[in-house]
């Protein structure tokens, strides 16, 4: 597997040891979180759980009941109001602004809109995180091609977003996250634009990204991608909390995906 | 330092529009132009003050009071004081063409006493009372006037005048320090979705406001050269007409190779402050976010 990936993914952690202490370990910890937005009613309350790394989540639950705010706590588009969530170990509800830039950085995120730039070709688009950390022009045009061959665009490279369809754009959004091969992936409906098999090979591509060592965190309605995906956990909220009727959020079972880097 | 300044052609693509639209270089070539007219106006106002300074600095006048005989006990009075350099007598009929140009031909009149004048000149420590004494000894009734003293509200006016224009130079630089705050957060307003998504993937502050940063240097710099272009011919122009007056006023230009060089810089200075102003704008609005 790490040769597929070689052009932008690489192996980097090849020490098996290393890689079951980061496969056992929690990416993720909340410690009763809470938010809301300016002076309204709590949208999340009292979040409790952690994420292991290297494991496959599925977020559900129905429209409204908070998905997208606990995604954006994930990928550190917003602070919690209360409590304190713990990301990569580290501290993040009162981490100060210049530091987030350095986490996002080890984060992957598909936006339910998408939130291509318009005016940025196909290629640009996926090769902006790798630009953003500071990889040379020699170093994003391979992987940038390899990613758009991947999601079957490799024909749209120099296509913009508004002469794509919302599929092909749903797909450059995800190449998008995954370019840099982010440790977490948030990906928030990513599914929701494309035709079944495309979904399968999307699902594919997070797979191969979380055997790889890359936790993954799908909100989804869909009941059938839960089901295609084995060993996926599934976090579930209702009214901005947790429903945890299955016990596996606190202390979720290994993953069968939870593989160390590089042992795929 | 200046690493933001060179954007690679992908950095480049991140903000869109085009160079030179919008407002910022169209202010900053109408400030560079008042500004340098002003300030050149300002110079040469300085300049002449300076000339008119140098000119009557240590020159005195004696004005012995009219019909009487003293002139030559003054003069001579005048000339063995010691710090005196020259003391020369104004001749009458000079006096009398000045005073035709005030009273018409009553000027002229023989019938109109006038005074008898002494000019001196004296060392720049020369001690004027023991001047003025020994003069006054010799010619009772002398009076002894410094031409400074004659031309100082000229001069206060002047330097009004120079201060004005200075405070006006430094209006506009805030007038522009505000232009450019509001095109600054204008941009972001309008790429407020790219740099969400910038934001989003790891992004630093910095990152982002190196891009407008650069994007209004360049904006400026063209503004800036636009105005001194502008500027410069109209100076030109002026020097071949209202100001070859002055210089013939003041026997020579009335600004100096330094002014020349002030006024240069005058422009470089606008961009370097326009771009510092917008870095501070554009990090302080994104601290401000999230």
């Amino acid at each position: 597997m790490c040769g597929h990936w070689q052009g932008g993914w690489g192996c980097a952690r090849s020490d098996p040891q290393a890689g079951r202490e980061q496969a056992l370990s929690a990416i993720v910890e909340f410690d009763s979180v809470g938010l809301r937005y300016g002076t309204g009613a709590e949208v999340l309350r009292d979040l409790d759980f952690r994420l292991n790394r290297g494991a496959f989540y599925f977020l559900t639950g129905p429209s409204g009941a908070g998905k997208t705010s606990l995604l954006k706590l994930l990928y550190l588009a917003q602070r919690p109001t209360r409590g304190r969530i713990r990301l990569f170990g580290e501290e993040m509800s009162d981490a100060p602004r210049d530091v987030l830039p350095h986490f996002r950085r080890r984060i992957g995120v598909v936006f339910q809109d998408f939130r291509l730039i318009r005016h940025l070709s196909a290629f640009d688009n996926v090769a902006l995180p790798l630009r953003i950390a500071g990889k040379s022009e020699i170093g994003v045009e391979g992987p940038v091609r390899e990613m758009l061959a991947w999601v079957g665009l490799a024909d749209r490279a120099s296509a913009r977003p508004a002469t794509l369809s919302g599929g092909e754009q749903q797909r450059v959004a995800i190449a998008r996250a995954v370019i840099s091969q982010p440790e977490l992936l948030v990906a928030d409906e990513p599914t929701g634009n494309v035709d079944k098999d495309m979904a399968e090979r999307l699902m594919n591509l997070f797979s191969a990204l979380n055997r790889l060592g890359t936790t993954v965190v799908v909100a989804t309605h869909d009941v059938g991608l839960i089901a295609s995906t084995p060993g996926a956990q599934m976090v579930r909220l209702e009214h901005g909390s947790m429903v945890d009727t299955m016990g596996t959020l606190k202390n979720p079972p290994p993953s069968p995906h939870s593989q160390p880097r590089g042992h795929s | 330092m200046f690493g933001w300044l060179f954007a690679s052609p992908a950095e480049r693509r991140l903000l869109p529009g085009g160079r030179f639209r919008g407002p910022t270089p169209f202010v900053i070539a109408i400030m560079t132009f008042a500004m340098m007219t002003v300030a050149a106006a300002g110079l040469a106002l300085s300049n002449a003050a300076g000339l008119v300074v140098q000119g009557i600095e240590n020159r005195y006048a004696v004005q012995i009071p009219a019909g009487s005989n003293d002139l030559p006990r003054a003069l001579s009075a005048a000339l063995s004081a010691p710090g005196v350099i020259t003391a020369e007598p104004v001749p009458e009929a000079d006096m009398r063409r000045t005073l035709e140009n005030w009273l018409g031909p009553a000027g002229v009149d023989e019938q109109l006493p006038v005074p008898s004048l002494i000019t001196l000149n004296v060392a720049a420590n020369a001690d004027l009372a023991a001047i003025a004494a020994r003069i006054e000894a010799a010619a009772p009734g002398a009076r002894f006037v410094a031409h400074r003293e004659v031309l100082e509200p000229l001069l206060r006016a002047i330097r009004v005048l120079q201060w004005l224009a200075l405070s006006l130079v430094a209006l506009m630089a805030a007038a522009t320090s505000a232009a450019v705050v509001l095109a600054a957060r204008g941009a972001l307003d309008t790429h407020r979705a790219t740099i969400e998504v910038m934001h989003g993937i790891g992004a630093t502050d910095v990152q982002v406001t190196n891009l407008f940063q650069r994007k209004i240097a360049l904006d400026s710099l063209a503004g800036a050269v636009a105005g001194a272009v502008a500027a410069a011919l109209v100076l030109l122009l002026l020097a071949g007409g209202g100001t070859a007056f002055a210089g013939d006023l003041m026997g020579r230009s009335p600004l100096h190779g330094y002014d020349f060089v002030m006024l240069g810089v005058l422009p470089l200075a606008l961009v370097v402050l326009a771009t510092a102003v917008a870095r501070a704008a554009v990090l302080s609005t994104l601290r401000q976010a999230t």
